[in-house]
């Protein structure tokens, strides 16, 4: 087995027993990288020079027999909309398009002080915005399993790189569902978070009440291992909390004995594509095996997060989307007729139209006469959705549900129909209204080859447990362990 | 909730982006899409329903009020698209 196919725990192994050196590894990746990426389009920038640099730190760390980092050795890839110093910060977006950030997000902090070696920027929709990273302002990246198919969105890229070998770890945002869609529609495992256990520090801002940094992984324990090292709290974001991190590996292969699942009805509804329903459907067997127990429930509110979604998330973004004048950093417009003009200019010439139809539609739920009616009205509905989940959770350990209505989709297929699009994030917004933890870990193939995810919900910050659950059915399965064939393949 | 050509004129210029007569057409269907998908909100009460902001209880979180490590200014002015000496440079304010 080519060493690119290895989790991200059997390559530290390596590195640290120094089967292989870190620099080995990055040359390979890199290799790789040249003859797959053309096809996939995963990556905004590349940074093969730090990378290589970081391995041979590593590798010397460990000749001399220093202690290294919990992510020794092992190349990651970050979404370009979390900032690295001196290593260029789109956003996807055009506007971004020469930033180079002054400071490394906390995230990527931590990346560095435990070693992880960060190979790229990927690709996304411009600010997260989208469900297909066909919004980006650069690229369309494709799905490894068919590149006809869109990755899913927005940390499209991050997904693909993980699926396509590039990266054996990812980080992604989600504020509606970007990591954990992109994650089942490209057949790897994605986390978000509760809301407030990563830091957002250094995450450029979407929607500030729902957006939380996420994970990638090829599987469980992986994400067991890249949350332990990015959670926890961070005095420079005032959202993060002081809730103590456990260990997230200690204890996942506990099993799900006398688990509760809840499987909530309005997830299993009208508008699911059959082979995704069947797919979880014969996934809750393999828990019924293992003596779990289920719970037909319902989340009666379930039917509106979308709606709320869309005010409360582009209200969000009209505010932070308001510093983008062409003053303090990116773009600004050539000629102008006075500072008015060149903050138009500048915005309509450095903004893609999902962005400008998702500020004009928060600006416009938030004006004067409609603010009740839009935001206000979304907040208490949130409130309600909210609600849905605590009630479950009187009864539940758990819910289990679909993450996408469907698999991966042909690129095109949607881009031209936005309401359409945002109807994608339909089982993984609840969850950031709500702010609980949710997973998407591959649970079947459709039959023209695509894989299906599936989605397992705690409460707030039972991370561990979700992690526990997952990992107890990938290790009945082997989904996680099927690759893409991509051509010319010698992985 | 049917929006028109000024409608969209008028949260343009609030959100400070110019729309060519194309866009403006484009936007204007493509927002009465959504809020009249949106519109399905109105089928619930929330007469008594307290608004959430955020998922968390956390309120005011305090600090002392200490020097940190501050960017020191070239870095962060370093992508400023025009500067002159130690400030931003803009296109005139007042006529």
């Amino acid at each position: 087995m080519s060493l690119l196919r290895h989790t991200a725990l059997q390559i530290k192994e390596k590195i640290i027993s120094r089967e292989i050196q870190a620099t080995k590894l990055v040359g390979q990746v890199f290799e790789w990288i040249k003859y797959i990426e053309p096809k996939i389009q995963a990556f905004i920038t590349l940074n093969e020079k730090g990378a290589l640099e970081k391995a041979a730190e590593i590798d010397k760390k460990i000749e001399n027999r220093q202690k290294v980092g919990l992510l020794a050795g092992i190349p990651i890839a970050v979404k370009d909309n979390i900032c690295t110093k001196s290593l260029n910060t789109t956003c996807a977006s055009k506007i971004l398009q020469n930033f180079i950030p002054p400071y490394d997000a906390f995230v990527v902090n931590r990346l560095k002080e435990e070693d992880a070696i960060i190979i790229g920027k990927t690709n996304l929709d411009e600010f997260a915005m989208g469900s297909s990273t066909e919004n980006s302002g650069y690229k369309i990246t494709r799905n490894p399993w068919n590149q006809n198919c869109v990755p899913g969105g927005s940390s499209g890229g991050s997904a693909a790189a993980v699926a396509a070998n590039f990266a054996f770890l990812a980080l992604g945002s989600d504020t509606g569902g970007s990591v954990r869609q992109p994650a089942a529609l490209c057949g790897v495992v994605g986390v978000k978070p509760t809301y407030g256990r990563v830091s957002r520090y250094g995450l450029i801002a979407f929607g500030s009440s729902l957006d939380q940094i996420g994970t990638f992984t090829r599987d469980v324990k992986d994400a067991a291992l890249l949350l332990h090292a990015i959670a926890g709290y961070d005095s420079y974001d005032s959202t993060s909390t002081q809730v103590s991190v456990p260990e997230y590996s200690d204890g996942i292969e506990g099993g799900t004995g006398g688990l509760r699942i809840g499987i909530p009805k309005e997830y299993f509804a009208e508008g699911l594509n059959t082979e995704v329903r069947d797919a979880v459907k014969s996934a809750l067997k393999i828990y019924e095996r293992l003596g779990a127990k289920f719970v037909e429930l319902s989340l009666p509110h379930t039917e509106y997060a979308v709606a709320v979604y869309y005010i409360i998330a582009n209200a969000e973004a009209s505010s932070n989307l308001a510093r983008y004048d062409g003053v303090k950093y990116g773009y600004r417009t050539g000629e102008s007729r006075g500072i008015i003009d060149m903050y138009c200019r500048t915005r309509s010439e450095g903004f893609g139209n999902e962005v400008k139809r998702r500020i004009m539609l928060g600006n416009y739920a938030l004006s004067s006469g409609y603010y009740d009616a839009y935001y206000l009205k979304a907040s208490k509905v949130r409130t309600l959705i909210k609600s849905d989940f605590d009630a479950a959770f009187e009864k539940v350990d758990c819910i289990i549900c679909p993450t996408s209505p469907v698999p991966a989709f042909k690129i095109g297929e949607r881009a031209n129909n936005p309401l359409e699009m945002y109807l994608s994030d339909i089982y993984t917004i609840p969850a950031n209204l709500a702010g609980i933890p949710g997973i998407s870990i591959p649970c079947g193939f459709s039959k023209a080859g695509l894989p299906i995810g599936m989605q397992i919900l705690t409460r707030h910050f039972e991370e561990k447990k979700m992690l526990q659950i997952a990992y107890a059915f990938e290790r009945e399965t082997d989904f996680h362990l099927k690759k893409p064939v991509l051509k010319g393949s010698t992985v | 909730m049917k929006i028109e050509r000024k409608n969209i004129e008028y949260i343009a210029n609030l959100s400070r982006i110019e729309l060519s007569d194309q866009e403006k057409e484009m936007f204007v269907h493509q927002l009465s899409d959504i809020l009249s998908y949106i519109e399905k909100l109105n089928k619930l009460n929330t007469d008594n329903i307290k608004p959430m902001a955020y998922s968390l209880n956390t309120t005011n979180v305090f600090r002392e009020d200490k020097l940190g490590q501050p960017i020191s200014r070239d870095d962060a002015m370093f992508n400023a698209p025009s500067k002159m000496g130690v400030f931003f440079k803009v296109p005139k304010v007042i006529e």
